[in-house]
């Protein structure tokens, strides 16, 4: 017997695959130059995306970093919204002006991804504050990676978010590498949970490549937060399949070390092994959603590839509301 | 709201406190978020009892993190409140201009929302040195997205605050440190100053000096002394750097042909360069000759006060600036 639901199963499955299949996807058409400025790929990091959201309230709120296209379709927003914002057509999710690094819709809960490493802590912490100054039922969710862990404005949030027990939870997707720098070479004291705990929060190291694990610490987070104890840290390891942008050759780890992760700990095979044992899931509803996902990112690219561009004459609009007299 | 002597006006800052009281009493959603904001009503008494009257939801302590502080101030206007950071010195404020810059500045461009956000500061050369004095309005008005108030007496600090705080956009308001105790009539609850609006302090007949901050101060200083001497200058306080009020600007300059543009930033790629450019390519013919600038020169502000003097524009180098012009 499993103790995950049916439904649960089936829709966290579809929504890895989601991830997978439009990244896969963005990655071959952003070498086609298709992608203005490129895409950060969220390859192999689609279970701490997935288990994070699964585990939120539509109306909780996300900021996010760089590399965050998993962060957003798990979120709910449609492939369609998103790749068409990579293309920076008129019809993506920040009317072409955000592009691949900054995909956000307030009303949605999404605070935006961000070009800056560690400034969606930051954002995340603010709108916790809002949260919390409203006396809304909601938690905020930062976050960072192995690369924003060592900016101060990161750990300035937090510490803020520990003194005013604000409802924060700051997941560090941590793919073990910043850019081509390997985490440990870069990080004092090793462990990052092992920070949270000087700062007087609970920090947990988890399997990011667990869905379901990364779906409880989550929610057990959520709760603390709603329950006005504060803020948590949760340090979910993954890796990324591709570089840090598209098309890197680096030389900075191995292909075997590559082919470990994507052999023996994908996310995606994790759990499709799990939910065929404990009888969620059968091989051909697998393979259905293998499809049916395929379909929806071929249909978002082809209305990516249809969309206008936006009107060059609205360079000016939106730079301030006007309101104040601005031209 | 005139009191029967100069003494039962209100203050500089407490023009600020009494803007910030009748918004909060129209809006729960302001909040005031700072360091030693509480107790000591900030380091200019800028807010003093507000904490005391509204209570802590409306008066945040904070760490001293200005990264942070903007942070959250910027989180919690995306959410749909209206903070208002306190950032004390705007020297402080480079800790944390990743938050206004790349981030505050830019969002309604990017999302598309509203960024009701207002970051104080004082500005300005007084006692202090390189890392209390800066004038960085420039740097401000230079980013798209971002609104810069620079108010040089009561009246408008309470005006201009009343509107940032009923404005969707982020707001750099700079309050100047040598003005903070000076007296002076202030608005009602409905009185609020439109950013892009200049103030004419004093009509002219000969020449106009268009300034702002605590450099209207030495403008007003500069004019008696030239009525002696038989010349009528006209000041004009921009109070906002951005909006700018570009049509009192032209008109300045056509209507005099002799304008002097001054303030105490460093006058190297500064506003005074920017208006002194566009009015010129915009009014060429109307003018008698170069529109003259005075400012700081590009040093740090020193500790010494005569040195920290010496940087800055004199009432002699205004009046110098102003002859110069009238001479053409």
């Amino acid at each position: 017997m499993s103790n995950l639901s049916k439904e649960w199963a089936h829709s966290s499955l579809r929504g890895m695959m989601l991830i997978r299949e439009f990244e896969e996807t963005a990655d071959k058409l952003s070498l086609r130059g298709k992608i203005p400025g490129g895409i950060h790929n969220s390859s192999g990091q689609e279970a701490v995306a997935v288990g994070v959201l699964s585990a939120l309230d539509p109306l909780d709120v996300i900021a996010t970093t760089h590399r965050s296209h998993h962060h957003t379709l798990a979120k709910g927003f449609s492939a369609r919204e998103v790749m068409a914002e990579l293309f920076t057509k008129s019809t993506g999710v920040s009317r072409g002006r955000g592009g691949s690094m900054h995909l956000g819709d307030f009303h949605r809960g999404h605070f935006g991804g961000n070009g800056i490493v560690g400034a969606g802590v930051g954002i995340a912490m603010g709108a916790a504050l809002g949260i919390q100054q409203r006396g809304d039922a909601k938690v905020s969710v930062g976050f960072v990676g192995d690369g924003g862990v060592n900016t101060g404005r990161t750990w300035e949030a937090i510490n803020m978010a520990v003194i005013w027990k604000l409802p924060l939870i700051v997941i560090i997707d941590n793919n073990q590498y910043a850019v081509e720098t390997f985490v440990d070479r870069v990080t004092g004291g090793g462990d990052i949970a092992k920070r949270g705990e000087g700062f007087g929060l609970p920090s947990y190291t988890i399997n990011g490549q667990d869905v379901v694990e990364v779906n409880e610490y989550t929610a057990k987070a959520r709760q603390r937060a709603l329950a006005g104890e504060g803020p948590t840290i949760i340090n979910a390891l993954t890796y990324r399949y591709y570089g840090h942008n598209v098309g890197e050759k680096g030389q900075y780890r191995t292909q075997d070390e590559i082919l470990d992760w994507k052999t023996n700990r994908d996310p995606i095979d994790l759990f499709i092994a799990r939910a065929t044992s404990e009888g969620l899931i059968t091989d051909s509803e697998v393979a259905a959603l293998r499809d049916d996902v395929k379909k929806e990112v071929e249909d978002a690219v082809d209305f990516a590839e249809k969309s206008p561009q936006p009107d060059l004459n609205s360079i000016l609009v939106d730079v301030d509301s006007g309101l104040l007299g601005g031209k | 709201m005139t009191t029967s002597t100069q003494n039962q006006n209100p203050t500089y800052s407490e023009a600020f406190q009494s803007g910030v009281r009748e918004e909060i009493y129209r809006n729960r959603d302001i909040f005031i978020l700072g360091t030693d904001l509480i107790e000591r009503g900030g380091h200019f008494a800028q807010v003093k009892g507000i904490a005391q009257e509204f209570g802590f939801q409306h008066v945040k302590d904070s760490p001293i993190s200005e990264a942070a502080m903007v942070s959250a101030g910027l989180g919690a206007a995306m959410y749909g409140l209206h903070p208002i950071i306190d950032l004390n010195f705007i020297d402080f404020s480079l800790g944390a201009m990743d938050e206004i810059i790349n981030q505050a500045a830019k969002i309604r461009f990017m999302f598309g929302q509203p960024v009701p956000l207002v970051i104080r500061a004082t500005s300005g050369t007084a006692l202090g040195g390189a890392h209390h004095c800066n004038s960085l309005e420039s740097l401000f008005a230079h980013t798209a997205g971002l609104a810069v108030a620079v108010p040089s007496n009561a009246w408008d600090v309470k005006g201009l605050i009343k509107t940032a705080l009923r404005s969707p956009d982020p707001v750099i308001f700079l309050m100047h440190k040598k003005l903070s105790g000076v007296r002076g009539e202030i608005g009602d609850e409905n009185t609020l100053i439109p950013f892009g609006k200049a103030r004419t302090v004093k009509e002219g007949k000969h020449a106009a000096i268009i300034t702002y901050g605590f450099t209207v101060v030495t403008a007003q200083k500069a004019a008696v002394a030239l009525a002696s001497e038989g010349i009528d200058v006209e000041i004009i306080d921009l109070r906002t750097l951005y909006p700018l009020d570009t049509d009192a600007i032209n008109s300045a300059v056509q209507r005099f042909g002799r304008v002097v543009v001054a303030d105490e930033a460093p006058m190297f790629g500064s506003i005074t360069a920017e208006i002194a450019a566009t009015a010129t390519e915009a009014n060429f013919g109307s003018l008698k000759g170069p529109i003259v600038r005075i400012g700081s020169v590009r040093a740090p502000i020193s500790a010494n006060p005569g040195m920290s003097e010496a940087a800055i524009p004199s009432v002699d180098a205004m009046i110098a600036a102003v002859k110069k012009v009238v001479a053409y």
